[in-house]
C-alpha cells in the first residue's frame, strides 16, 4: 500500500490490514517532525512533493523490498503540506513471517525514500526558513 | 518541439515559476535542456545540484527528449 497525502495516518489502521496467517511480525518506522534543528526552534515544516513521481518511486522501492527481503507486504504513507513539531511525516510498515527480514526491509525502504523519492522539507524558524539539505547515505 | 518542464522546491523558488513550456530543437538531450534552463536563470549556479527526471523517473543526461515528455528539475531530495 502506497499513499502520499496531506492527511495524518493511523498506524493501527495500516497495520491491521497487514495481518495474515503467514505473517509472524510487523516492523514499523514512524518519522515525525523534530521541534529543533541545529539549535534553532522549528515552528513548522513545509513538505513539498512531486506527487506523480513520488508515488511511482515509492511503488518501485516497495516492490524491491518485497523481492529482495522476501517479506509479505510493505506499506508506505508519506505526508506533505505544513506540519508542526511532533506530527507524523512518514510511516513504513513491513510484515513478514520472521523478524530479521522485516527489520532489514524496513530500514532499506526508509533509506531509499531519503535517497530517491522527490520530496523536500523546508524548516520554518523564528530566524528564517530554509530547505533541508539532502541527508545522503555515505 | 515544445516540452513541458516542471520545477520543484528550491529550483522552483529560484526560477519563480512552477513550470514552463520550452521550445527546443529536435534531438535535444536531457543535459542540453538542463543547460538551457540554467543559462536562462543565472541564480541556478549549482549545476550539479539540479536533478532531472523525465516522465517520473530519474533521467540519463544523454537521453533525447521528445514532444510529450514531462521533464522535471529539482534539488537533491530530503524526504522521509
Amino acid at each position: 500500500m502506497i499513499r502520499v497525502t496531506r492527511n495524518d495516518f493511523s498506524v493501527d489502521d495500516v497495520i491491521t490490514r497487514m495481518r495474515s496467517r503467514s505473517v509472524g511480525g510487523i516492523v514499523s518506522f514512524i518519522g515525525v517532525v523534530r521541534g529543533e534543528s541545529k539549535g534553532k526552534a522549528v515552528e513548522h515544516i513545509e513538505i513539498e512533493v512531486y506527487e506523480e513521481m513520488a508515488v511511482k518511486q515509492l511503488e518501485v522501492i516497495r516492490r524491491e523490498a518485497i523481492e529482495r527481503f522476501r517479506v509479505e507486504e510493505v506499506a508506505i504513507v508519506h505526508r506533505y503540506g505544513s506540519l508542526k513539531a511532533s506530527e507524523n511525516i512518514l510511516l513504513v510498515a513491513v510484515a513478514s513471517a520472521h523478524r530479521a527480514e522485516a527489520f532489514d526491509a524496513c530500514r532499506y525502504v526508509v533509506d531509499e525514500i531519503k535517497r530517491r523519492v522527490p520530496i523536500w522539507k523546508k524548516e520554518v524558524t523564528p530566524e528564517g526558513e530554509w530547505w533541508v539539505e539532502s541527508e545522503g547515505l555515505e | 518541439m515544445r516540452i513541458r518542464v516542471r520545477y520543484f522546491a528550491s529550483v522552483k523558488e529560484w526560477i519563480g515559476a512552477k513550470e514552463e513550456t520550452l521550445e527546443l530543437p529536435e534531438g535535444t538531450t536531457v543535459e542540453g535542456l538542463r543547460r538551457r534552463v540554467l543559462a536562462a536563470h543565472r541564480r541556478l549556479e549549482n549545476l550539479d545540484q539540479v536533478l532531472v527526471a523525465v516522465n517520473g523517473s530519474f533521467a540519463d543526461l544523454r537521453r533525447v527528449v521528445v514532444e510529450g515528455d514531462e521533464v522535471a528539475l529539482f534539488p537533491p531530495v530530503s524526504g522521509g
